[in-house]
């Protein structure tokens, strides 16, 4: 499974390049897909299905919404503009310093990743006793046949709350931003 | 906001209502199958977004939808608030208790509130997404004018 999960990262990887460098409005939308719909499959092999379920179904929204408004208005991307030559010529000046700091970082990063994976269990097994108490105890507690729900809705109900309100709060705060009548 | 052409807008109205029923499954279910209020909400708005996309915004009179869904996402999440602060009030003071009884596992009326739970949420994601949408839909109808 490991392998599979591998093949899919790698491509949500070239995917999530692609929509960074592509010149067509268009395509980086779709390679931007990719890299959503990867996450699905992830989930999936995972054994996540509510997650899957709602990252499907929220990527299709934002491509559809994203897709529509790229229609809408000037699919190619303006051509090279001043700044973008500015940090090109800056770029050429400190490159090598950039790759430096790259290189060093990302060594540093390895390392100290791996120290940290050394006493971890294998993938996929839990480590905490609090996950033991829900896995098992959870259903007879809340009586509901999905954990996910019974966790999201009666372990965690104030939290759910407060993702609710983000909701709220967000359409709220597009309604103010964006009227009209009222504002001068 | 112009709709599109006349296959597109008879396959949507086809499949809009699916897409709606099957976004109530989910909401409905979400204490037995993977889902719940989240993600059926999610569906719901998408089966009215693609209803929007597919006829314009002028064939649905938009502003008035708007006015609708917002009213029904603010309704929705103090229901939310109401039911949980309701157990404040019986038996146990615990915010979020699950104060009805829990029935048989795996019934479809069965985890005392969670179900109804998971019908506010529902409601309150399908109407602020729908409700985003509509006001982008909205600030481009009067910009452009």
């Amino acid at each position: 499974m490991e392998i599979i999960l591998s093949i899919v990262l790698i491509f949500m990887i070239i995917g999530a390049l692609f929509a960074l460098h592509a010149r067509d409005l268009l395509s980086a939308l779709i390679s931007c897909g990719i890299v959503g719909y990867g996450l699905v499959i992830c989930f999936l092999l995972l054994k996540a299905p509510d997650l899957a379920i709602v990252q499907i179904v929220v990527e299709t929204i934002t491509l559809i919404i994203m897709i529509a408004v790229v229609l809408d208005s000037t699919r190619h991307e303006l051509e090279k503009t001043a700044i973008e030559k500015k940090w090109k010529s800056l770029i050429n000046s400190k490159a090598l310093i950039n790759v430096l700091i790259t290189v060093i970082i990302g060594i540093v990063l390895l390392y100290s990743f791996r120290l940290a994976i050394t006493h971890l269990n294998p993938f996929g097994e839990h480590i905490l006793r609090m996950s033991e108490a829900y896995l098992y105890g959870g259903a007879d507690k809340t009586g509901s046949a999905n954990l996910v729900t019974g966790v999201l809705f009666d372990f965690r109900g104030y939290d759910t709350f407060g993702e609710a309100t983000i909701l709220f709060t967000a359409a709220i705060g597009v309604l103010t931003i964006l009227r009209i009548k009222g504002r001068k | 906001m112009k709709g599109m052409s006349s296959i597109v807008k008879k396959i949507t109205q086809l499949l809009s209502g699916m897409i709606f029923l099957y976004g109530i499954y989910i909401i409905t279910h979400g204490h037995l199958t993977p889902g719940g209020g989240f993600a059926g909400g999610a569906i719901i708005a998408a089966s009215l977004i693609i209803l929007v996309l597919a006829f314009g915004g002028d064939e649905l009179t938009v502003v008035k939808r708007k006015e609708g869904s917002s009213v029904t996402e603010s309704l929705a999440i103090l229901a939310f608030l109401l039911f949980a602060s309701f157990a404040l009030i019986i038996g146990t003071n615990i915010f979020f208790h699950n104060y009805l009884p829990e029935g048989i596992i795996g019934n479809l009326v069965s985890a005392g509130v969670i179900p109804l739970y998971n019908i506010l949420v529902g409601i309150e994601v399908a109407a602020a997404l729908f409700t985003i949408i509509l006001a982008f839909i909205i600030y481009k109808e009067e910009i452009s004018k």
